[in-house]
């Protein structure tokens, strides 16, 4: 194995993106009418069938979700692409966008027909503005050619906040609200944005539908894990030779990532803990290099695939340095709206600075791992809910590195 | 551009409220009190619940700024790359600590988190405009580039 497979990514470098043409030459918008002139149900039980599941960090099974949305009764619906990609060390998104917009606002329209929406929105980070004029010169050329019908899809820009990536804070943020995150259920698919039936879903997800809808869901279920088909892009950031992005099936593993795709770690150099899944996402040692990228096994090790970023540190690295810093990243990005986050991240943050400094001792430690528990289940949203993995996992796979720094 | 004829072109937009803010910062650089409270008053909200928006998100600032913002990425894969060493530059270049802007009102330094550039860390971005592999060496130039 160790193979790229390219499916999201099939048009990468062979279209311009700026000129639909090129898109359509290659097969663009053969999906959407085909979509169309099937049966909205069959083409769910497609999707289901493929078991395409989330890409944006979750893994929600997106058949399952369309379905929800498809029965659900009101005037009007909306489809919303999650563009946000807020999780340090993740650019996949930004290649999808950059590279093949077109494919996109395919991915949605098809879901459009599906739930029977006539609305889109597409919410870009604020950090991409150049993607936000490729998105908008895409949907003109959409609309000129005529090919999304119906349909349309405007750009709204984030205003950097990472909550702002959890749906419901998003559709807040859309409202032109305080991204803070809803109380769930309900959820989008009944109640999202101004109340209607929503479907949020990751470009990456989106991205993958038009190919799903050519080639049939049993194609797409064969590819990687079962449980967790198709391919995953990956951003390798970090000590690795291969400071790059690929795109792989899901039953790759992570040393086949690390040691084959990445070309392994610079001037020789050792292996010292990879974090995978953005600055949310545990740290791993060596002895679990080679666990599947795929959700399910990547979870069974207490781990998260995430948003498929794989943050690589070498022997020389100082990781409670690093997990410090990770957790002033969760300090500064809690939005506030519920206690445990509020104030457990600050107190994260505080006891991993003591520690960093040549302050702390191993009772700190200990109140690291329950202040950490308490928040993995008392948190509102994903947000606080994962902001304690780094500091967990480093304290499990790597106590040495805490002991050596006590005072 | 008067920002009352700003925000009156979103006036209409459901939700416009974040999006007339990113244009008055486009003009200004910072939201000015008088902005906030006129799109209070055009999207029907409480003046406070502007506010509210208007100090929820990072890239917002309701206090003036230097004309160009330059942000520095401080997440884990630019942090190990080197950031401390570039913000360490950028500070004595323009003579100003991180959160603060020059005198002359030309320059704002500014933290931000991971702004998607991480194939080339460490990265900067001078009005959203991303740097790749930043070095002390680097940041004299690009900051002449703005001068
Ligand atoms: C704090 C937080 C940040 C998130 N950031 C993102 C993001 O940047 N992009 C994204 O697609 N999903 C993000 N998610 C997941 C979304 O809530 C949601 O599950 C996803 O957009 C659903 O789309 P999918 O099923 O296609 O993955 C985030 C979740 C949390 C809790
Ligand atoms: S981590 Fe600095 S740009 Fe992504």
């Amino acid at each position: 194995m160790a193979e790229e497979m390219r499916i999201v990514l099939r048009n990468y470098g062979k279209i311009d993106p700026l000129k639909i043409d090129d898109y359509i030459s290659l097969g663009g918008y053969n999906a959407l009418k085909k979509a169309c002139a099937t049966d909205k149900t069959a083409l769910i039980d497609d999707i289901k069938k493929s078991n395409l599941r989330g890409r944006g960090g979750a893994g929600f099974n997106c058949g399952m979700k369309w379905s929800f949305a498809a029965m659900a009764q009101a005037d009007q619906k909306y489809v919303v692409c999650n563009a946000d990609e807020g999780e340090p060390g993740t650019y996949k998104d930004r290649l999808i966008m950059e590279n093949d917009p077109q494919t996109l606002l395919e991915g949605m329209a098809i879901c459009a027909y599906a739930i029977g929406a006539t609305k889109g929105y597409i919410y870009c980070r604020g950090e991409y503005p150049q993607v936000v004029k490729i998105l908008n010169t895409a949907i003109a050329q959409a609309k000129e050619k005529g090919v999304l019908g119906d349909f349309d899809i405007e750009v709204r820009m984030g205003a950097g906040a990472y909550v702002c990536g959890e749906e419901t804070a998003l559709i807040e943020s859309l409202e032109g609200n305080r991204g803070e995150p809803r109380y769930k259920p309900p959820y989008p698919p009944a109640q999202g944005l101004w109340q209607k039936p929503t479907i949020v879903n990751n470009v990456e997800t989106f991205a993958a539908i038009p190919v799903i809808v050519e080639k049939g869901g049993e194609w797409f279920a064969s590819i990687g894990a079962p449980s967790y088909p198709g391919t995953k892009v990956l951003t390798l950031t970090g000590d690795i030779n291969n400071r790059t992005f690929f795109e792989v099936p899901t039953n790759t593993t992570i040393r086949e990532v690390i040691y084959k795709l990445g070309g392994g770690i610079p001037s020789g150099k050792k292996f010292k803990a990879v974090q995978i899944g953005g600055t949310s996402g545990a740290f791993i040692p060596e002895s679990q290099l080679d666990t599947p990228i795929a959700f399910d096994a990547m979870t069974a090790i207490d781990a998260a695939l995430g948003s498929g970023a794989v943050f690589v540190l070498d022997e020389t690295r100082d990781l409670v340095d690093v997990t410090t810093q990770i957790a002033k990243f969760f300090e500064h990005e809690s939005c506030g709206k519920c206690a445990p986050c509020r104030e457990g991240t600050m107190r994260m943050f505080d006891l991993m600075e003591k520690i960093n400094d040549g302050e702390g001792s191993a009772q700190d430690v200990a109140l690291l791992n329950k202040l950490g528990r308490v928040m993995s289940y008392s948190c509102l949203c994903g947000l606080g809910q994962a902001a304690p993995a780094p500091v967990l996992s480093t304290i499990k796979h790597f106590p040495a590195d805490y002991n050596a720094k006590f005072a | 551009m008067d920002y009352k004829n700003i925000i009156a072109k979103f006036a209409d937009v459901p939700g416009g409220m974040i999006e007339a803010f990113h244009a008055i910062q486009d003009e200004f650089s910072y939201l000015p009190e008088e902005a906030i409270i006129e799109a209070a008053k055009v999207f029907g909200v409480p003046a406070a619940d502007a506010y509210g928006v208007a100090t929820f998100y990072s890239y917002f600032s309701v206090k003036s700024r230097g004309k160009n913002i330059i942000r520095i990425c401080e997440s884990a894969p630019c942090h190990i790359a080197g950031a401390d060493e570039v913000v360490a530059a950028l500070e004595r270049e323009l003579g100003i600590t991180m959160g603060n802007s020059t005198a002359d009102g030309r320059f704002a330094l500014e933290f931000a988190q991971c702004v998607g550039q991480c194939q080339a860390t460490p990265v900067i971005t001078v009005n959203s405009k991303p740097y790749f592999d930043v070095t002390p060496a680097k940041v004299v130039e690009i900051i002449a580039e703005y001068k």
